[in-house]
């Protein structure tokens, strides 16, 4: 260090500004040898993965940050330190993504059939060769439950989230009351518990129709009611990133106010606004308490919204663990099929959101 | 199709804050008028309240007379709307409608208006708005393009061009070049001076030499410091303000002595 500073002669080649550096792959020798190192520390303490991964992360934090101490300089061993400590936060918080992914996978896909996804459960019928009752195990009211009520519940809550939405970004002034209850309204409905929205349905439709109102268009209701506020949420962040410039453009053609909401604001919008709406939806299709509170569960297929209890995917793996049916081994398995399924269709729902970003996004290719 | 314009008494507030004070001045059919003036003296607010665009900010409201051929902006009942439809503008920064194609940019005005054109008309519209703002041979193969994707002095063309396509009896630029390259600033001001054939043109601008390249009279506005209204200071033929000002700040402000 003082000997950079210094005038005196230096080593012939040496520039002035280098420091001493590790070699590139550093990283690839030292990341085994920890491993090693922490191998040999469990082979003492006794073997266990989670120890593994720690003192392997404890010993490459150490070994590099050190390394680097010696060979380069205080600033270059804090930046691999933090780089190592970064890497390992990241890697931690994946750990329990890809197990859950894991499970639900290694233990769903020997569920998951053509019969499994197009059967309705609760059937008996009679095996004519052994004579003995076989109940069928099917999912698929729990899918057409699923699709329905969260189908119904985006019909309620686009329209009123999107209009909620436009108001406050077009039209309320920034100090009006209106907007500022709105406001207050929509910040006090995005922390509502799921299972408030659920109980507030089912005595809705509890006071209407009477007692066992059960039916899936009161379970639409209560994810309604969780699914607004998000809504009103993003179509406004993405309302708002429109440029003002479009928006003076547009009224200095003499065009209305109206008009141009309709056909410059929301359009350059489009995207961003369908994005929103598909988080949103992929948000409530898991909720299982409201749906169980409102729509009861069952095995049997119920294709009308309007009466009856009705099965969602999240409600058909809660009660398959909660309240097994005589074989409970199936009914288990069934829990996990319907977790899987559930899984498939939130990232369908997701890959369908990031194509019609990319469809309605504005172009600006050359 | 072009129209004088008479300004009485112009008080431009935003809210409490008094942003232009007493403006008076009469701006002649088919000539080309600068507004300069150093930044934050009002002359883009002023500029705005020729079309009703500065109440698209809320709390701003005038007080006393804009006349265009002898009819009050500000008279009751009368509709921003229709104002707008009658007196364009250009903004300081190009502004395309990203969602729109080049041919749909130009038809915007029009299309949003609700007017349905034949395609025959509507292309004669498009070839002959572009053409009036010199940018015809540039895009004519690809019109179906989007907007965005043309140059920044392309795309200030395509606004002008949208501008013009609803035929509009006088045409408000807010610093039109500012944000443009020289050769496009040179395009642009060509195309000023075609306008005035038929238009009323009105031009901000911070560029000295442009005012006196384009327009035919120019208004010097000032402020006396912050949070004090702009003034109009004097207004006269362009080559009286910048040769032979009556007042002294005119003369400091064209010959670079301050602001």
């Amino acid at each position: 260090m003082s000997a950079a500073a210094s005038t005196v002669a230096r080593p012939a080649g040496r520039n002035r500004y280098s420091t001493g550096s590790l070699p590139r792959r550093i990283n690839l020798y030292t990341l085994p040898g920890s491993f090693i190192l922490a191998a040999a520390v469990m082979g003492l303490l006794g073997f266990n993965w989670f120890g593994l991964a720690a003192f392997t992360a404890l010993i490459y934090l150490a070994a590099i940050s050190g390394l680097s101490l010696v060979v380069e300089n205080r600033r270059r061993a804090m930046d691999r330190f933090i780089r190592g400590l970064v890497t390992s936060a990241f890697l931690l918080a994946l750990l329990p993504l890809v197990s859950t992914l894991w499970t639900v996978v290694s233990k769903g896909i020997g569920v998951l059939s053509w019969e499994f996804i197009g059967t309705s459960g609760g059937g008996t019928t009679i095996n004519p060769d052994t004579l003995e009752l076989v109940t069928s195990s099917g999912a698929l009211q729990a899918i057409v439950g699923t699709l329905e009520i969260t189908g119904l519940a985006t019909l309620f809550s686009v329209p009123i989230g999107l209009l909620t939405a436009i108001y406050l970004v077009e039209y309320a002034a920034p100090t009006h009351w209106l907007r500022r209850t709105v406001n207050f309204l929509v910040d006090v409905m995005t922390g509502i518990p799921s299972i408030v929205a659920g109980l507030f349905a089912f005595s809705l439709f509890t006071l209407i129709l009477g007692p066992k109102a059960f039916s899936g268009l009161s379970a639409a209701v209560a994810l309604s009611v969780l699914m607004i506020p998000t809504v009103v949420r993003s179509c406004e962040e993405m309302l708002r990133l429109v440029p003002a410039d479009l928006r003076e453009a547009a009224y200095a053609l003499g065009v209305t106010k109206f008009v141009t909401i309709v056909k410059v604001v929301i359009p350059t919008a489009i995207a961003g606004i369908a994005t929103g709406i598909t988080l949103a939806i992929a948000r409530v299709i898991g909720e299982t308490a409201p749906i169980f509170m409102a729509a009861s569960f069952t095995d049997a297929f119920n294709g009308n919204p309007l009466a009856g209890p009705m099965q969602t995917l999240p409600v058909m793996a809660y009660t398959g663990y909660k309240f097994p049916g005589q074989d409970i081994a199936l009914s288990n398995s069934q829990a996990w099929g319907a977790a899987l399924l559930l899984v498939l269709l939130v990232v369908v729902l997701n890959l369908v959101a990031r194509i019609i970003a990319a469809i309605f996004a504005p172009k600006t290719s050359r | 199709m072009s129209k004088t314009i008479t300004v009485q008494d112009l008080n431009v507030y935003y809210g409490d804050f008094l942003a232009v004070h007493d403006v008076t001045m009469d701006i002649a059919a088919k000539s080309v008028t600068a507004f300069i003036g150093p930044s934050g003296c009002g002359k883009s607010t002023f500029l705005r309240t020729l079309n009703r665009m500065h109440e698209v900010l809320p709390g701003a409201r005038v007080e006393g007379k804009v006349l265009v051929d002898g009819d009050d902006l500000y008279a009751p009942g009368v509709d921003p709307v229709t104002v707008r439809r009658q007196i364009g503008m250009v903004f300081q920064r190009p502004n395309p409608f990203p969602t729109m194609s080049i041919r749909d940019n130009v038809l915007a005005g029009v299309r949003l208006n609700n007017k349905r054109l034949p395609r025959s008309e509507a292309a004669d519209l498009v070839e002959k708005s572009l053409r009036g703002a010199n940018l015809w041979n540039e895009v004519k193969d690809r019109l179906d393009k989007p907007g965005q994707g043309l140059s920044g002095g392309q795309q200030q063309r395509l606004c002008i061009a949208r501008a013009i396509a609803v035929e509009p009896e006088v045409l408000l630029m807010d610093e039109p070049c500012s944000a443009l390259d020289p050769i496009s600033t040179l395009a642009v001001e060509d195309l000023i001076s075609e306008l005035k054939d038929s238009y009323t043109v009105v031009i901000v601008t911070h560029n000295m030499q442009q005012a006196a390249r384009v327009s035919d009279r120019t208004a010097f506005f000032n402020i006396a410091g912050t949070g004090k209204p702009g003034k109009l200071i004097e207004y006269a033929e362009t080559s009286t303000v910048f040769n032979n000002p009556s007042v002294q700040a005119t003369e400091d402000y064209v010959s670079g002595r301050f602001g």
